[in-house]
């Protein structure tokens, strides 16, 4: 979209009944790395690609766990997200210490839009650069929720926010009507391969790639990369020598990296 | 030193006494800010609250008096009340502050009500909020003079518990306040087993009721028996028990020990 007269300000609406500040806040989610929820009856899993800074630093964290029953996975600004997941973790704990008792995801994710919409409608602040992949679990069963900048929640049996999220969705999309059903394992292989649809190209390895899963009876918890280089061999072609594939994969690495810098010459450093 | 006279002023924002204290140098008198919000003794108290689980659900039974002093002033106060869908409240103590709790209650069933979102308040979490409650406003020494009995079924589980006006807060197969702790609780730990039928758990309940009505001087013998079930919350009509005076020890008090009573 292309600047114009109405997007100064957040509480300026559009002769098209458009706010387009929220909307750019929108865009600013589809720049950071994918980001991928799904769910079945009983379980849900977040995955995010660890994208790095540089080679010398650490990737950002981009899932974070709010409570044993919640997890929440984000895409976009970063700092916003993590002030969005230490509310929510907030509003858990106090509604643990008052009642005793889990709080359902659906009130959470509610507070959470609540939270956001006020953002949208004051001239003195900006809606939030994060969206939220919020997967819980409650009374009525697992729940994946999509939190937007603009204020609105949705529900979702899978999706996938970020850049290149759009392949992972094709994906999910194929295979989405069977996930209520799926085991566990399935769902934490559907997940790694939708995480790969977003790598287009890239080498899928456990170092690349970050897999959180909570349940019945199991707790929000990460998989450490032994677990998901496992599932991944499954799938995968294992390189044939550790010398050539060494090379090979340097060569796959060097070369996304090209891509993905000249495609991302936009993408602002705080964005991951 | 003499004492001036209460002098009363009503604030718009609040009411508070102003109590003048007269203090050593004489002239100057100091307004002492006494605090009549806070809860000092309880007026208008209800006695005993007995309540055990049983095979469907919670069976809580309360007599309907509600004590002045030693005069039992009221006698159709009801001091069990259904909580939501799935709970069931009963109190022992000052009756205004029940009534006060009824109110928190009410406005925290209407907004878990207006989530409209299919989850619940079950027994569980009603139980610990009003151990909160109980606790802070303790904290604060300006307490709820009452002593709370919480029954309920959710999902299938039974569940009771108790908190008491300075926040202690427990669960357990059956529970008493005040003098039922101390007249019913003995025969309840020697007779209550899990799984009572309704008739059982009634039977049981009425035993212990009819001894705080014998030895429990502000009791009446006017009762209600409550259930809670995973249907809901029924309270029954009140009704009395029958009791027995012909003991032959009764008949003639004094013989051998005249001029006692």
């Amino acid at each position: 979209m292309f600047r114009n007269q109405y997007d100064t300000d957040v509480t300026t609406w559009s002769p098209t009944g458009r706010l387009f500040q929220v909307e750019y806040a929108m865009e600013a989610v589809k720049q950071g790395s994918a980001a991928i929820g799904l769910r079945s009856r009983s379980h849900v899993v977040l995955a995010s690609v660890n994208k790095a800074q540089s080679e010398l630093s650490s990737h950002q964290r981009k899932i974070f766990k709010v409570d044993d029953h919640i997890g929440v996975a984000i895409a976009g600004l970063t700092a916003d997200g993590r002030v969005l997941s230490r509310y929510m973790r907030s509003e858990s704990i106090n509604h643990s210490f008052t009642y005793e008792s889990p709080l359902p995801v659906g009130r959470l994710v509610v507070r959470l839009a609540d939270k956001a919409q006020v953002c949208t409608q004051r001239s003195w602040k900006r809606p939030y650069g994060v969206g939220l992949l919020v997967g819980g679990l409650d009374e009525s069963g697992a729940h994946l929720y999509y939190n937007c900048p603009s204020g609105n929640y949705f529900e979702y049996q899978a999706f996938a926010i970020g850049s290149r999220s759009q392949a992972a969705k094709t994906y999910l999309e194929r295979r989405f009507k069977s996930f209520n059903e799926s085991s566990r394992e399935d769902l934490i292989k559907d997940a790694i391969l939708a995480i790969r649809e977003t790598l287009q190209g890239e080498t899928l390895k456990s170092s690349l790639c970050t897999v959180s899963v909570l349940g019945v009876d199991e707790p929000f918890h990460f998989l450490d990369q032994e677990s998901i280089q496992k599932v991944i061999d499954t799938f995968e072609k294992v390189p044939e020598e550790e010398e050539d594939g060494g090379e090979a994969e340097a060569e796959a690495a060097a070369a996304p990296a090209e891509q993905g810098g000249a495609g991302d010459q936009d993408v602002a450093p705080m964005e991951m | 030193m003499f004492l001036l006279p209460v002098s009363f002023s009503i604030n718009a924002d609040y009411f508070f006494l102003q109590f003048t204290i007269p203090i050593d140098n004489g002239d100057s008198v100091k307004n002492a800010e006494a605090d009549s919000q806070r809860t000092l003794y309880p007026y208008v108290t209800g006695t005993s609250i007995v309540a055990i689980k049983y095979k469907d659900g919670v069976l809580m039974a309360s007599d309907m008096g509600g004590s002045y002093g030693s005069t039992l002033r009221y006698k159709n106060i009801e001091r069990m009340k259904a909580i939501g869908k799935h709970s069931l409240l009963g109190a022992s103590g000052e009756i205004s502050d029940f009534q006060e709790i009824l109110r928190y209650l009410d406005e925290l069933v209407l907004n878990d009500n207006m989530w409209d979102d299919g989850n619940s308040l079950g027994p569980k979490e009603v139980h610990n909020y009003l151990t909160r409650v109980m606790y802070n406003r303790r904290n604060k020494f300006n307490p709820l003079w009452n002593t709370l009995v919480l029954g309920g079924v959710k999902n299938g589980e039974s569940y009771l518990g108790m908190v008491s006006m300075i926040g202690v807060s427990f669960e357990d197969n059956h529970v008493a306040t005040g003098f039922g702790n101390h007249l019913a609780r003995p025969i309840l730990r020697d007779e209550w087993h899990a799984d009572l039928s309704f008739e059982d758990g009634v039977k049981l309940l009425e035993k212990c009721m009819r001894v705080l009505l014998y030895r429990d001087r502000s009791a009446i013998n006017k009762l209600q028996i409550a259930k809670i079930t995973e249907e809901g919350v029924t309270v029954s009509q009140p009704y009395s028990l029958k009791t027995f005076w012909e003991f032959k020890a009764f008949n003639n008090p004094t013989a051998g020990a005249e001029g006692s009573w």
